[in-house]
């Protein structure tokens, strides 16, 4: 019984931090048809931000819980940074091309991305970690449900999970420019035709994405060894997420998250071979019984 | 004569669209029928039910003696039932040549089983030699199917249908995206071609003229029924059919006077 | 299907190069041998490509073909490297005609990542089983052929002209199997699977099949690579790794055999330099290769070569 909560409560945070990852990468595929492959690396870029935005935090002798507005601080730098510059200076000359090829090109970049890393912070580990070794992982002391003690940091990442999926399924259905985008995810050439700038709505999603994808990196940070190669690990992670949830779908995002965080919980606790494993097969189990994933509908094509 | 293609009370909706309604034809060996209806009247649905590509909702479809509902569109073809398509389907990256090839290929490469009777030992070349001169494409051989005006590529997914050496060829629009002065042109060679293999033929035509001249029978289309079935002279007469199919905005009365 | 120029072109290469193996100097013999290697693998994916298909998950079979000789070394005892590049095709044939079942019904990105959630299983399950050595892999010796002996100062020659012939034989028979009237349905189902139906063929048939010879090369590519190499890892499986397959491709162009081939050596090449002079920034020379082979040579590299012979 212990167990199965352990199983539970694990799994449900393993979610979370899946869902802030995977949430951005499903939202630009939905509107933007692009599987984006360089997901991984701005999840990437946001951890290693967060290690330089801390540490010159720490550095300047402030106080260690403003390390916290670091790590948000550099999330939204990066995002805002790298968003608008790989769809101003790319993804624009790429629109309308076929979805491979345009996984292809986030490949790409998704290469250059990497170097660029190891050029500006080295093949070094790196850690979030202040001059007494206080993180933000430590500070928030720890909780316990029964006999289960769990870093209160886990806790944060359950909330910033369920923050950002409410704000975007609100943002979605309850604003203006929600309501937009909704247009163009279900129609692309009559929203320009209606006069929406499918541009803009681009522009504006890819930042977004790329903003929630340093985040996931940022809040990652202190809980592990900052390393080059780390955006790869979690992109197929992601893929997974989203592939079993149906591409582009918010709910189907949030549903994959639970799934593969659950189970991989469950293989941790009872079966830890099948660790990596039992995500892999459960996303290509889904993809063979619902083809594209479990929320999306058939289409036939008129002839 | 001895009927080839029977469809008994094919039914299809699209949610709240009837594209076919209680559809009952018996097709005649070796007859050429016209299909007419306006935009969305169940032409292509019909064409769609008989090869394969959609499966009626009820009904079922006979071809010589053989029930062939539930078959997929390429064992639909290899029984010998082909069509071509209002929207032209080649193989667009390849040359005419190529895309010809590829039926021959087939062809071929399944035993012939379903064209044995005109398929005779002459090489794949040779057959698509053959389809070029027919169908009047051998200058444009080598060019790229998917750079050819639209005509030609109408003629080209004609030939494409005929390649496979059909029993029964179904053609949707054959003239759409032809030019006026092209049309009987088109059409004398796709019934020369046809008279040469014994084919039935089947097609969906706009142009009342042109149904007229080359068909022996017509069934015209409306909101998924057919309203009359029978020779030209007595269908296009019809006054449903000039008021649904050819006069759609002319009040009855007035559309029957004006056009007897 | 006949023995046309290319053929004769490609037993020509043959030949010129089991010639000039015994005098290239070794660096080079290493080189030609690892750009066979994976020229092998990236014959595969261009017959998928021109099937219209992109595999994100083809170190799958890579990565199958490496293991299956490996295992057949270690547990078997058979070193001998004719069996072993055997068993790597053998197994990637069968898990290949078993999953080409499934994937076969897939197109585009969702062939894409069903593809890669299967070589991402197999790399799970290697990582963690101790006994094909975990994340860590193992060594290969693989030491003779046809009962001699392959060791000492002959080997890197030996083990190369093993490479040319069965990179180039798969070249041949791959080029004769595209010329033939089923290899030519490649092309057409990536132009319009409707009309190939309508045609009276199996699209899904043919995609199968093509799926099956493109796994069995890059098992083929796997076990050579690991006989050559002499270790395996389950990195052979990782993702990146087909990226990495994906990216030659590309880079190649599926206009001819040939193609593959001359990227392999030019991917390889590139490596080897961009090791020991920039090992922190061939990545982005790769990535930004791709990006203006992707905006300005769609057709890859061969395309360069085709427009200068027509012109
Ligand atoms: N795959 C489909 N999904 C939904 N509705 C369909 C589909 N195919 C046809 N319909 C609908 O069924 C009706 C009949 O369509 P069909 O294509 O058979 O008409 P048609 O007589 O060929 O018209 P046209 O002359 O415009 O080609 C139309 O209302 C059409 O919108
Ligand atoms: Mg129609």
């Amino acid at each position: 019984m212990a167990q199965l909560l352990a199983v539970v409560i694990d799994g449900l945070i393993y979610s979370s931090w899946l869902f802030i990852i995977a949430v951005g990468l499903t939202l630009i595929y939905g509107v933007m048809k692009i599987l984006n492959i360089a997901h991984g690396s701005l999840y990437a870029l946001g951890a290693f931000a967060a290690v330089s935005f801390t540490s010159a935090w720490f550095n300047a002798g402030l106080p260690a819980a403003g390390s916290f507005g670091m790590l948000a601080l550099a999330a939204i730098v990066v995002g805002l940074i790298a968003g608008p510059v790989i769809e101003r200076g790319l993804l624009q000359f790429q629109y309308g091309k076929d979805e491979v090829v345009l996984v292809l090109v986030t490949y790409a970049l998704f290469l250059i991305l990497e170097d660029l890393i190891k050029f500006i912070w080295g093949v070094d580990p790196l850690f979030v970690q202040g001059p007494m070794g206080e993180t933000p992982y430590s500070m928030l002391g720890t909780i316990s449900v029964g006999e289960l003690t769990y870093p209160g940091y886990n806790l944060l990442l359950v909330a910033v999970a369920i923050a950002t999926g409410l704000v975007l399924a609100w943002a979605l259905s309850s604003t203006r420019s929600g309501k937009l985008l909704k247009a163009v995810i279900h129609d692309r050439e009559m929203s320009a035709a209606l006069g929406i700038n499918v541009g803009m709505t681009y522009f504006v999603t890819f930042t977004v994405g790329a903003t929630l994808a340093a985040i996931g990196g940022a809040l990652t940070a202190p809980t592990v060894s900052v390393i080059t190669g780390m955006g790869a690990e979690v992109i197929v992670l992601a893929f997974a997420v989203v592939v079993i949830g149906g591409l582009g779908s918010l709910g189907g995002a949030a549903l994959g998250a639970v799934i593969v965080g659950l189970v991989r919980a469950a293989a941790v606790h009872y079966y830890p071979e099948a660790e990596l494993f039992s995500i892999y097969f459960v996303m290509a189990l889904v993809l063979i019984l619902r083809p594209k994933g479990l929320f999306s509908g058939a289409e036939v094509r008129k002839i | 004569m001895a009927t080839i293609l029977d469809a008994k009370g094919l039914n299809k909706s699209f949610g709240a669209v009837t594209a076919a309604k209680d559809i009952h034809v018996a097709v005649e060996a070796d007859s050429i029928v016209g299909l007419i209806g306006s935009n969305g009247a169940g032409k292509t649905t019909f064409i769609n039910m008989v090869t394969g590509y959609l499966k009626p909702d009820t009904g079922s479809i006979v071809f010589n003696g053989r029930d062939i509902t539930a078959l997929r569109p390429r064992n639909i073809t290899r029984l010998g039932i082909c069509r071509s398509f209002q929207i032209p389907q080649l193989f667009n990256s390849m040359t005419v040549g190529e895309n010809l090839l590829v039926g021959v290929g087939i062809v071929a490469g399944t035993g012939g089983g379903w064209a044995a009777a005109g398929a005779t030992a002459s090489s794949p070349a040779a057959v698509v030699d053959t389809m070029l001169d027919r169908f009047g494409l051998g200058h444009v051989r080598d060019r790229q199917a998917g750079l050819l005006p639209e005509g030609t590529r109408k003629l080209l997914d004609i030939a494409m249908a005929m390649v496979v050496q059909p029993r029964i060829l179904l053609l949707d629009e054959p003239t759409s995206g032809v030019s006026a002065d092209e049309k009987f042109t088109l059409m004398d060679m796709v019934m020369a071609a046809v008279r040469e293999s014994r084919v039935t033929v089947l097609f969906v035509e706009h142009d009342m003229e042109i149904v007229e001249r080359y068909t022996q029978r017509i069934l015209a289309f409306y909101e998924g029924r057919i309203i009359a079935d029978g020779v030209p002279s007595h269908v296009l007469a019809d006054p449903e059919v000039r008021r649904y199919v050819i006069g759609e905005h002319v009040p009855a009365a007035e559309g029957t006077a004006g056009h007897a | 299907m006949k023995f046309d120029r290319t053929c004769i072109a490609i037993v020509g290469l043959a030949v010129v190069l089991l010639i000039a193996g015994p005098l290239l100097p070794a660096w080079a013999v290493s080189l030609a041998n690892v750009s066979l290697c994976l020229g092998t693998v990236v014959l595969g994916m261009m017959l998928l490509m021109r099937t219209g298909l992109v595999s994100f998950g083809h170190g799958l079979y890579y990565c199958l073909g490496a293991y299956a000789a490996g295992t057949l070394e270690n547990l078997v005892k058979v070193s001998d490297i004719a069996l072993m590049v055997l068993a790597g095709a053998a197994v990637t044939a069968v898990v290949s005609g078993l999953l080409g079942l499934l994937l076969s019904r897939y197109r585009e990105i969702f062939f894409a990542m069903l593809s890669l959630a299967f070589s991402m299983i197999l790399y799970g399950l290697l990582v963690k089983s101790a006994a094909l050595g975990s994340t860590d892999g193992f060594n290969i010796s693989a030491k003779t052929l046809a009962g001699f002996a392959v060791d000492g100062d002959s080997r890197r020659v030996v083990l190369y002209s093993i490479a040319v012939i069965v990179t180039l034989g798969s070249a041949l028979l791959l080029h004769l199997y595209l010329s033939s009237h089923r290899g030519r349905l490649a092309g057409a189902i990536r132009d319009n699977e409707l009309r190939v139906e309508y045609m009276g063929a199996s699209v899904r048939a043919t995609i199968h099949v093509n799926y099956v010879i493109s796994a069995v090369l890059a098992g083929i590519g796997g076990a050579l690579m690991a006989v050559n190499i002499g270790h395996i890892d389950p990195e052979m499986a990782y993702w990146p790794q087909s990226g990495e397959f994906v990216f030659v491709a590309i880079l190649s162009g599926t206009g001819s055999v040939f193609a593959p081939l001359a990227g392999a050596l030019v991917f390889e090449t590139i490596r080897s330099f961009a090791y020991e002079y920039s090992p922190n920034t061939w990545q982005m020379v790769l990535g930004i290769t791709m990006l203006l082979v992707i905006l300005f040579l769609p057709g890859g590299l061969w395309s360069i070569f085709k427009r200068r012979k027509a012109g």
